[in-house]
């Protein structure tokens, strides 16, 4: 049988506010245990939550940049659970009534093919603190850092039917969170994370498989090897006559499998209720129309215009606008060269980002700035140098944090322009063949690359590519 | 029959889980409410809470006879009032240590706990 | 020293003209609080030194000319409100060696105000009770009759008021728990709108009816000591930012054309009838005084003790789950493992009464029945509400019965919950729809006290007060005083 995957994600990305979500704690990564919970993020008995305004307006920036509709009226709940990292004994989140609703996200995928990505709601809430199990025999640690901190939660439609297609929406609001400033998206210190509901069923049935939610995914890697397997196990189950149980399963990378997580089965009746200790959120047009003034344009916007403008294709225009950082770099590249932005593309998409890939540097940390590189993109555009030239100018430019001219110079790569200069040097490499030469004439066409291999070569490569191209022709068919 | 739109009281009626108030409680009923609450009871408890939870379900029942129809649930006795904001500042110094003394165990500043199994 | 001047008031007006100072006061109000204590059981912790200490600040204070009008009066808390460096158990033993690091807002209000903290009353378990009997510390007694129960969750606060032995005394009330122990004691009880006094620090039992108030003498001490602990506090949601009048300023408004409402579902059959009769000889006093008096209907106000019998106890049972012996609070020996540590500890921490209400409220929030309780009673609290609403428009204030009867012997309804809650059946409106609420004494029957309840519309506690304290000076019920403690 034919199986069809079904994939929704509940993405929570930490909200970059200074304080908690109701308290004046700081959110800062990394301190000493429990110095950064107050009485309110302890759940001392006789406090009270206040609401972060901040928090609001971050979760709101949100919901306009997925044309989701903005509650005007929302509440936050209670949801009951014991854990030790829950220091209340409830998170206060929202359940009935999100701050955004109604969303949805374009993805393009590999194929350049793009997919709608419904999102069903985002809602406030507070992230829990964290148990350590290290260095304490029979106990866990409790750190209450974490408790407090606001997240959104970005609850999408059941749209995707792979991991790619998950990973790929994934990408894509972690790009749009950072572009709003919302989010740092650091993965590694969980300031975005997912959840993913994975399920199968018959190609062609419209009925949803029963779910697996795998929990705490923390990068697109684990995001993509966790459903894999999990489809795997759940195609692998039915088929061999047994059926998936609802439950909630954890990803272990070092084994790369998902694994029942019990614990947390036991106990999953929330009791939600509505949280007598908050008045219900109340969002006006006025606050709403603020928030979208201050919007930045968004990525599907740059991408558009780059499109429109630069003449790039769309998946062009899908990498370089992948970070505000990487479109803010491409256009001061192109602003500075003042033509040919598809070579301009090339270089940032290409070699630039080679470098930074193989040094592991974000664009910010770049060894090559905008400028220099569009030094480089010019001499090229002014046939100073060739492409090929380029390269290495480029690796030098990289490794030494000199300009493109001043290398260019040291090392005497001016291109070859004059007519005269080359002519003499193909009628050195004629005389040199006479052979080739004889076989070219009597009409084997594919010795024309021969030619121009050997007079690049006796030219250091420098000859102008064009004018050589032209020249040798000319001069070979006698 | 003409079809309409089902009554949401008839659904909700139907939901399996669903029990007419008035029910009294058995032993089981009691100690799954316990687990939920993490109380742990006695043997003794439990037939007291058997009797007086199914005494107070019986009396809450009474709500049934309320004309609520087309009302609203109201959360909160002060309508019409909307949750404040707070500037985004951080306000607090770190007090772990005062705030540990009423901890009955804590050690590296980290609450210690029977080990959390996931 | 003589025996300490019975009101606030009196005792403000002796500390201004020098007639004593604020060290032998307190130290006069601490001798007494420890005679009595073993008859009355009103205190859980008493903080002489530190009273002492207050005292003597209070009394520098006054030399250097910063007196205000409370400087050096002792009141007590109620064990409900955190107090920083002091015992905070609110009557359980979860919390039998909590010691707050922090106060609550209308503690330093009043300590701003220059009152003398003398200690911690105590009260029924998390406030859950009508007869203070369901505090880990023991019963407290009626100083009337010490066989009788003084009233809950306030029981401290009442007792020790009526006694004497304190001046005054902060509490809270969730559905009745000042005004019905106020009653049952002959004192005054104030219950203010719900958010005009913060919540910050004041031990959660149910979020949405919670509020804390005053239990005094008279009318004119809960004026005075209201302004300081009233207003809004930025660290309370819920508490609401309106101005905080001098409720000592209209105390003496004439009544001449009030019109005060008679509920008329407060005089059911399960009413009294001599403390009926009590609450007709007030009326006819307000009557005297130039109120008109009509009838009014509150159809849904029976339905009031089982709304709230759904509300609070869910509130509860969330707000409770906080208690679970990882960061404060009782904790089991040896746990064998996460879930033993969470059992046990809430187990032996809570009492019979707390785990009765957090199971109550874990059942209707839970899957299944949250529609048909917690939901419809939220329903019925909204009509309640309308009642009252629609009341007001055809009256100031309302008046009758604080309870159905005087107190009742301890122990008497111990075994059935749902006798006990209906003591409070005339006080639960007012909480579930936010009003303000008052008990002041009208009367004895059978040589024990009783209360006349006013409610108002929200924000009237000035009207209130003044409506209050137009009849005791009219009346002197208010004075009475328990022979065992004169």
């Amino acid at each position: 049988m034919e199986w069809e995957t079904v994939i929704g994600l509940e993405i929570h990305a930490q909200l970059a506010t200074r304080s908690k979500i109701f308290s004046g704690s700081a959110t800062a990564y990394g301190a000493e245990p429990n110095t950064q919970a107050n009485l309110v993020d302890l759940g001392y008995p006789g406090v009270l939550p206040v609401l972060n305004g901040e928090a609001v307006r971050m979760a709101v920036r949100f919901g306009l940049a997925i044309g989701a509709r903005i509650a005007p009226h929302s509440v936050f709940a209670r949801k009951n659970y014991f854990y030790p990292d829950l220091p209340k004994g409830y998170q206060i989140s929202q359940y009935e009534l999100p701050v955004v609703a109604e969303g949805s996200l374009d993805v393009v995928l590999d194929d350049g093919t793009r997919k709608r990505v419904g999102i069903t709601r985002a809602h406030l809430e507070e992230d829990a603190g964290k148990s350590l199990h290290e260095g304490m025999p029979g106990m866990s640690g409790i750190d209450l850092n974490r408790a407090g901190t606001p997240l959104i939660e970005i609850v999408s439609e059941p749209d995707m039917r792979s991991a790619k297609e998950a990973v790929a929406y994934m990408k894509k609001v972690h790009t749009l969170v950072r572009y709003l400033e919302i989010c740092d998206g650091n993965m590694q210190e969980g300031s975005f994370r997912c959840d993913a509901n994975v399920s199968v069923r018959p190609k062609g049935s419209d009925k949803f498989g029963t779910r697996a939610e795998i929990k705490n995914l923390n990068s697109f890697r684990f995001v993509e090897k966790a459903i894999n397997y999990e489809v795997e196990r759940q195609i692998e189950l039915i088929e061999s006559g047994g059926k998936v149980v609802q439950e909630t399963r954890l990803y272990d990378p070092d084994k790369g499998e998902t694994r029942s997580m019990r614990s947390k089965e036991e106990a999953n009746d929330y009791r939600y209720f509505p949280d007598p200790d908050l008045l219900p959120l109340v969002i006006d047009d006025a606050f709403v129309a603020t928030v979208k003034a201050s919007l930045p344009e968004l990525p599907d916007e740059k991408a558009a215009r780059f499109v429109r403008d630069y003449g790039l294709s769309e998946y062009d225009a899908g990498v370089l606008t992948a970070s505000r950082e990487l479109g803010a770099f491409y256009e001061e590249v192109v602003r500075r060269v003042g033509r040919d932005p598809k070579l301009c593309a090339n270089w940032v998409m290409g070699d630039l980002a080679a470098f930074l890939n193989k040094d592991n540097l974000e664009i910010e940390k770049s060894k090559v700035d905008a400028e220099a590189l569009a030094g480089l993109v010019t001499r090229i555009v002014d046939a100073t140098i060739s492409g090929k030239i380029a390269k290495d100018v480029f690796e030098a430019m990289w490794a030494t944090g000199e300009s493109a001219d001043a290398i260019i110079e040291q090392k005497g790569l001016r291109q070859i322009t004059d007519t005269g200069a080359i002519e003499t040097a193909i009628d050195e490499v004629m005389a040199k063949n006479p052979g080739q030469l004889a076989d070219y004439r009597s009409g084997k066409d594919k010795l024309f690359g021969f030619f121009v291999g050997q007079v690049m070569k006796a030219t250091g490569g420098k000859a102008n590519p064009a004018q050589l191209n032209d020249l040798l022709r000319k001069k070979l068919s006698g | 029959m003409i079809p309409g739109p089902a009554k949401a009281g008839f659904r909700r009626f139907c939901r399996a889980s669903y029990r007419p108030p008035n029910m009294s409680l058995t032993r089981a009923d009691i100690e799954n409410i316990a687990r939920l609450a993490r109380l742990e009871l006695t043997e003794t408890e439990i037939p007291v809470y058997v009797d007086s939870l199914s005494k107070i379900f019986a009396f809450v029942g009474e709500l049934d006879r309320a004309p609520t129809a087309g009302t609203d649930p109201m959360a909160h006795p002060m309508p019409g009032l909307a949750q404040r904001l707070r500037v985004d500042e951080v306000t607090e110094a770190n007090r772990r240590e005062t705030y540990q003394h009423n901890a009955p165990k804590v050690e590296a500043g980290l609450y210690l706990v029977p080990k959390v199994i996931e | 020293m003589s025996a300490p001047a019975p009101t606030v008031a009196s005792l403000a007006r002796g500390l201004a003209e020098g007639q004593f100072s604020s060290v032998e006061l307190t130290r006069a109000y601490l001798e007494r609080i420890a005679a009595a204590q073993p008859s009355l059981n009103a205190f859980i912790t008493v903080t002489g030194e530190a009273a002492l200490k207050a005292a003597a600040e209070a009394d520098a204070a006054r030399a250097a000319g910063r007196a205000g009008r409370l400087t050096g009066v002792p009141i007590a808390h109620k064990d409900i409100f955190c107090t920083e460096g002091v015992l905070t158990t609110c009557g359980s033993k979860m919390l039998g060696n909590f010691v707050s690091p922090y106060d609550a807002t209308i503690v330093s209000g009043l300590r701003a105000a220059g009152t003398v903290m003398l200690g911690k009353l105590n009260m029924d378990e998390f406030a859950m009770g009508s007869s203070n009997e369901t505090s880990y510390f023991g019963p407290v007694r009626n100083p009337w009759d010490t066989q009788m129960v003084p009233g809950g969750s306030s029981g401290g606060s009442a007792a020790s008021v009526a006694a004497r032995i304190v001046p005054a005394a902060t509490a809270t009330d969730t559905g009745g728990s000042i005004r019905q122990p106020a009653a049952l004691c002959g004192v005054t009880g104030i219950k203010p709108t719900y958010g005009r006094c913060s919540r910050y620090g004041m031990i959660a039992f149910a979020s949405s009816l919670d509020q804390a108030g005053l239990i005094t003498v008279s009318a004119e001490d809960a004026a005075l000591l209201l302004g300081p602990m009233s207003g809004f506090d930025p660290r309370d949601s819920t508490s609401v930012d309106s101005p905080v009048p001098d409720y000592t300023a209209t105390l003496g408004d004439s009544l001449q054309g009030l019109t005060i409402g008679l509920v008329r579902e407060f005089f059911d059959k399960g009413l009294d009838a001599a403390c009926e009769q009590r609450i007709r000889d007030a009326i006819a006093v307000y009557e005297k005084l130039g109120a008109k008096v009509r009838e009014v209907s509150c159809p849904n106000l029976p339905l009031s003790v089982p709304t709230y019998y759904v509300v609070a106890p869910a509130e509860c049972s969330s707000n409770l789950a906080r208690f679970d012996g990882v960061r404060f609070g009782h904790r089991c020996d040896s746990p064998k493992n996460l879930l033993d540590l969470y059992c046990r500890s809430r187990g032996e921490g809570f009492g019979a009464e707390v785990k009765r209400r957090i199971m109550t409220g874990t059942y209707v929030l839970s899957a299944g029945y949250y529609d048909a309780y917690y939901l419809k009673a939220q329903r019925v609290r909204q009509l309640i509400s309308a009642d009252f609403a629609r009341a007001f428009k055809e009256c100031d204030l309302l008046v009758g019965p604080t309870t159905p009867t005087p107190a009742f012997r301890i122990g008497a309804k111990c075994d059935d919950p749902i006798t006990m809650y209906l003591n409070d059946i005339y006080t639960i409106g007012a909480n579930l729809a936010g009003l303000p609420g008052m008990s002041i004494p009208c009367g004895f029957v059978d040589g024990l006290p009783i209360g006349l309840q006013i409610v108002g519309p929200h924000f009237s506690e000035a009207r209130m007060l003044n409506v209050a304290h137009r009849y005791q000076q009219e009346t002197d019920w208010h004075l009475k005083t328990p022979s065992a403690f004169a």
